[in-house]
């Protein structure tokens, strides 16, 4: 049972250096986890790779029409659940229409939001006032 | 992004010297490995053993240097994944894709 409560708030340029320090926060959350009977090691991967993939997908939609702007990601995690959010100011997308990979005929792109899908418990995307919200959560134990 | 190029037994070995391979750097892997290729270096190795973690833009550029490769009759490689790094070619069905070796001696056994 995970007692403690980790509240993490950071704001980014939207510039794709700081994708290293975005995941570095999920890896360390993963290595700080109390009394996580899981892949300790995977789950670090893990959560850099969802950080990593939602920071580059927010960067990406909010430099094709606000290159000024930046990027905020919230983490929470309280009572076994992890809640990631990721806001940007684009023009957002349609999360249902995302096709899966097509395994037999690989693309080079579409990989991202079919890892976030597969390695976290529940993802939506909606407007939330002038941004959008990519909410991401991941039950551990 | 730090690479270097190695001519080891016939093949073109990249060495990516670095621990992580994102959207950051991704594009530059992309465009090195595709100008080799159109320099005419169609035998090539990517020796991966310093990269402990790769993105999907990572395993993108890497799937266009194959693509590129073989639509030249040529072939790309790699070598010496982490094992965090092999997973997430195992998760995409990469796996199935690439000629994935545990390290160079392997490589070069199987491709001479």
């Amino acid at each position: 049972m995970c007692t403690s409560v980790i509240q993490v708030d950071v704001i980014i340029p939207t510039q794709t250096k700081y994708l290293d320090l975005i995941g570095s926060i999920g890896e360390h959350i993963a290595k700080e986890i109390n009394d996580f009977s899981g892949d300790r090691e995977a789950l670090a991967y893990h959560l850099n790779l969802v950080l990593t993939e939602a920071t580059a997908n927010a960067i990406k939609h909010s430099a094709a029409t606000a290159p000024e702007d930046n990027v905020r990601i919230t983490i929470h995690m309280e009572e076994n659940e992890l809640n990631i959010k990721v806001y940007d100011h684009g023009q957002g997308f349609d999360l249902e229409t995302v096709p899966l990979p097509d395994f037999d005929n690989p693309k080079e792109s579409g990989m991202g939001i079919f890892f976030i899908r597969t390695l976290m418990d529940s993802v939506t995307y909606t407007r939330q006032g002038d941004c959008n919200v990519l909410e991401i959560i991941k039950y551990l134990n | 992004m730090n690479l270097n190029l190695e001519k080891i037994n016939g093949c073109s070995v990249l060495f990516v010297q670095e621990e992580r391979i994102d959207a950051h750097n991704s594009g530059e892997l992309k465009e090195y490995i595709l100008h080799l290729i159109e320099q005419g270096e169609l035998n090539i190795v990517v020796q991966l053993e310093r990269v402990r973690f790769i993105d999907s833009s990572g395993l993108g550029a890497l799937l266009s240097g194959y693509k590129n490769a073989t639509a030249r009759s040529g072939k790309l490689a790699l070598a010496n994944l982490q094992q965090q790094v092999l997973s997430m070619f195992e998760l995409t069905r990469l796996n199935r894709v690439f000629e994935i070796y545990t390290n160079l001696n392997e490589a070069f056994d199987r491709r001479l």
